[in-house]
């Protein structure tokens, strides 16, 4: 199936979950990204257990803390 | 109020956008900011506001200028190492426009005083570098229902977003709690392009100029995303409204401002 990570589409194993993805795509402080899934929140309980759909939009959001200092 | 000469001199390139015009102007001029930060963010974001004549801004920060400052927080220079930031912020916005008030608050941002000095502007900038000061910001201006400006600027990326209340998602819809101690890089450990917070420092100016005069689309629902080194601007939708939020759902836990352990500040 087609799905699209970050603006990016591309073709992942049928079944991929959010965690199969975040592992694939190498996503640096997992433990802290944020995943959209079609606009909406995923919750982390689901990524290991939600399977992405055909044409899904994901995106991973990252803390970004600098600025001042 | 009318215009001076000078001031119809100095604000032409505003006057004549027909988003702007004078009465946009006179909102300007009317308009009051709170920059949290004044450092990579907060000091281009100072003085595009100063410059467009945003008639009151306050400048929050409790450091001196360092000399590791200058790469990036332009508002300061050489003959201002030592000198309290907000000090020489002032002085360089009151040296590039007369017209702008500018109210220094010499003191980080705690759950103490925070409500106390968002309460009198109309928009907020989050120019901070760490996690609690962005927890805090972001929980008093949802409890004060006031509109900010979050951004944050790593290495050669950049993020952005805008809180309006009751508009759309706030910080912590995104980012539930803050990270733990040292789980997420800052600048100081991680380094920064000074350029960035120039271009997103300057992204939250014009977000508080828009939010003034009332035009165009705010970054409302969306974090913007910015990759310097593939030079890429992304805008990523976020859910119109998260009613399990802490602080900004249907049923918060939150009921308090929460002072999270503060530790870029010693560069641990």
């Amino acid at each position: 199936m087609f799905i699209t990570v970050a603006g990016i589409k591309k073709e992942v194993e049928d079944g991929t979950t959010i965690e199969k993805l975040i592992l694939d795509e190498k996503i640096e402080n997992a433990e802290y990204v944020t995943v959209t899934v079609n606009d909406e929140f995923a919750r982390r309980e689901d990524f290991d257990k939600k399977a992405l759909g055909d044409n899904d939009v994901v995106e991973f959001l990252y803390f970004m803390g600098g600025g001042s200092f | 109020m009318a215009f001076t000469n000078e001031q119809i001199e100095r604000y032409s390139r505003h006057i004549i956008l027909k988003e702007v015009g004078a009465k946009g102007q006179k909102k300007l001029l009317n308009g009051k900011v709170l920059i949290i930060g004044a450092g990579g963010l907060g000091a281009p974001a100072a003085m595009y506001l100063a410059a467009a004549g945003v008639g009151t801004i306050g400048i929050a920060d409790a450091d001196e200028v360092d000399l590791s400052n200058l790469q990036r927080q332009i508002i300061h220079g050489t003959k201002d190492v030592g000198k309290a930031k907000v000090i020489s912020a002032k002085e360089t916005m009151n040296s590039m426009n007369p017209d702008v008030t500018v109210n220094t608050y010499r003191t980080f941002v705690t759950s103490e005083n925070i409500m106390d000095l968002i309460k009198d502007y109309d928009f907020i900038i989050d120019g901070t570098d760490n996690f609690p000061a962005k927890f805090l910001i972001n929980d008093a201006c949802v409890m004060a229902e006031k509109p900010f400006s979050h951004a944050g600027i790593i290495r050669f990326q950049g993020q952005l977003m805008t809180y309006v209340p009751g508009a759309g998602p706030c910080y912590r819809c995104v980012f539930k709690n803050p990270p733990p101690k040292d789980a997420v890089p800052t600048c100081k450990q991680a380094g920064v392009i000074g350029a960035m917070g120039g271009v997103i420092g300057s992204l939250q100016a014009m977000e508080a100029i828009k939010y003034i005069l009332g035009v165009g689309d705010l970054l409302v629902g969306k974090l913007l995303t910015y990759d310097a080194l593939k030079m890429e601007f992304r805008t990523v939708n976020l859910p119109k409204e998260v009613s399990d939020c802490g602080i900004c759902g249907d049923h918060p836990a939150i009921t308090e401002l929460i002072d999270y352990e503060q530790t870029e500040c010693d560069g641990k």
